[in-house]
């Protein structure tokens, strides 16, 4: 798949964003004032900026409220509603900590798990995708889910529950990409079944429809370079996860902290892009891309 | 609504023989210049006179060679546009209800004036049947020519879709695939017609009929029935076996050498 730099952007600071609610919504820390209001700016900024970043690969993105209608059947419908009720809640449940000082927990813990439904629906829309093996496994919910809770505890300040996270989600990491490196061999489709002539014999792409390209190679067929993918790995590994925990186990200090949150950014960032970029459309097979 | 309906009354759909096909690629043009100039949007083109030129296609002709475990590679032509499927992920996954399956008779076509151009429709199809037009920035896929099947305006022999009016191979057939006493069903019953990746599970409604096995130079032709006599058998036997006169003096001359 094209890795579009806006639903990189997108995915990676929403999923964060939308992890410092769920621990902002669960009192994790419990802050007041200008502390919480400086917490819920960054988390917001994250959120929304991400949402924002996602409308920018629409052809008609003033139509983009047109998004709400489908919720019976698209998880793209759903994350909408999803977002827009976890922001709502957790306004709500903010202006309580910012500016009167009290903390509603009940509707913290609303806006908690409307926030890691966000990210759910959000997974599902990839996760659903038949026609990208790779995505098609309930290890992809898990994976988003888990990356953005753990940077959310680190964003929030909860070094127990990061230090926890971080290797859990780096865990899950690690066995989603080694799964995913056979999931288009395992899913059953291949140029025999795509073009229904493996039955005469072994098929080969013979001459494509066009001389140049098209809509579908520029947004289905991105091949990736063997070498270049398990040295992004590692990278993502590094920074993502290895680094910040290092950094959590030193004695605290905000210069830390912040150096510990840009390298989790920089790191999910690059397994994001991976994501998209190593992930196998079947309809490649069409042109024997794969 | 972007729920699929339970059935439709009918399944319109098409019927590609890759037997006959010759891989023309008329029915690309007559389905662009058709579409181009009807039904929603035009099917723009980005550079179509510069070094790279890219353009919307709602239907394109592959070309596959097949090798037998033996004897010689077979060159196949593949037409390849949306295959209406009864269970069509590209429906259920639009946000918007642009997207969405007839129930009247099974085509499933796009809204453009809802579509927000996210482009998972065309992510959730594994035939690469859906194309979003980089100009007007919406999705654009085979509307089974909705604008010429009902068009009394038309004569009626024109009321079918662009490709298969135009195909001068025979090789696109379009009918009622629903109803097993259609031309259309009887030629897939008849011919082994087969479904694209069917392990995707979206019951595509148009079929594709197989090849069917080439003569070889190596192998005697089928036995002719009886009474059924080639006129040009007697000139295309060998006309001697052996050689003679100059030809015959030259060959024993070198065999002697």
């Amino acid at each position: 798949m094209h890795p579009a730099p806006s639903v990189i952007i997108f995915t990676t600071l929403s999923g964060l964003g939308f992890g410092l609610l769920i621990w902002l919504g669960l009192g994790m820390p419990t802050v007041t004032g200008w502390v919480a209001f400086v917490f819920f700016l960054i988390a917001y900024a994250l959120a929304v900026g991400g949402l924002l970043a996602s409308t920018f690969h629409l052809g008609h993105p003033e139509r983009a409220f047109k998004a709400f209608t489908q919720w019976r059947t698209s998880w793209l419908s759903r994350e909408a509603w999803a977002a827009v009720a976890a922001l709502i809640v957790m306004a709500i449940y903010g202006a309580g900590l910012v500016f009167f000082g009290t903390r509603v927990a009940f509707l913290g813990w609303i806006g908690a798990a409307l926030s890691l439904l966000t990210v759910y629906c959000t997974s599902m829309i990839y996760g659903q995708l038949k026609t990208v093996p790779r995505w098609k496994t309930p290890l992809t919910p898990v994976l988003l889910m888990a990356i953005s809770l753990a940077g959310g505890a680190l964003l929030a300040g909860q070094v127990t529950e990061a230090l926890i996270l971080l290797p859990v989600a780096a865990v899950v990491q690690v066995v989603w990409w080694v799964k995913g490196d056979t999931a288009l061999k395992s899913s059953g489709s291949d140029m025999a079944s795509a073009t229904g002539l493996g039955g005469i014999g072994q098929v080969r792409a013979f001459e494509p429809p066009h001389t140049g390209t098209n809509y579908l190679l520029r947004e289905f067929v991105h091949v990736v370079g063997r070498k270049h993918a398990i040295k992004l790995r590692a990278i993502a590994l590094v920074l993502g996860y290895a680094v910040p925990v290092a950094l959590l186990l030193m004695p605290f200090g905000h210069l830390l902290a912040l150096i510990a949150v840009a390298a989790h950014l920089a790191g999910i960032a690059a397994s994001r892009w991976l994501f998209f970029a190593e992930a196998e459309h079947v309809v490649g097979l069409y042109y024997g891309k794969r | 609504m972007t729920s699929l309906p339970e059935s439709t009354d009918r399944k319109l759909g098409l019927v590609i023989d890759l037997d006959t096909c010759v891989g023309c690629h008329a029915c690309v043009v007559s389905c662009k210049g058709w579409n181009t100039e009807n039904y929603g949007a035009p099917l723009s083109d980005q550079e179509p006179y510069g070094a790279d030129p890219t353009g919307t296609f709602l239907n394109r002709v592959h070309s596959y060679e097949v090798q037998p475990d033996q004897g010689a590679a077979q060159l196949i032509h593949f037409p390849k546009s949306c295959l209406h499927c009864d269970d069509a992920p590209c429906v259920t996954v639009c946000p918007t209800g642009a997207s969405y399956k007839r129930v009247e008779d099974g085509i499933v076509l796009v809204n453009e004036t809802d579509c927000i151009g996210c482009g998972l429709c065309a992510w959730a199809c594994p035939y690469g049947a859906r194309e979003m037009d980089a100009a007007e920035g919406v999705m654009k896929k085979c509307t089974l020519c909705v604008d010429r099947i009902y068009n009394e305006n038309l004569p009626e022999e024109d009321r079918v879709p662009a490709c298969v009016r135009t195909c001068p191979a025979g090789a696109r057939h379009f009918g009622d695939l629903g109803d097993p006493n259609s031309d259309v069903s009887k030629l897939v019953e008849e011919r082994g017609g087969m479904d694209l990746m069917p392990e995707q599970g979206t019951k595509p409604v148009n079929k594709y009929l197989p090849p069917r096995p080439k003569d070889r130079m190596d192998r005697p032709a089928p036995a002719q029935a009886e009474g059924d006599i080639d006129v040009l058998a007697p000139f295309l036997k060998p006309v001697a076996e052996e050689p003679k006169g100059f030809i015959g003096w030259l060959d024993k001359a070198l065999e002697k050498l």
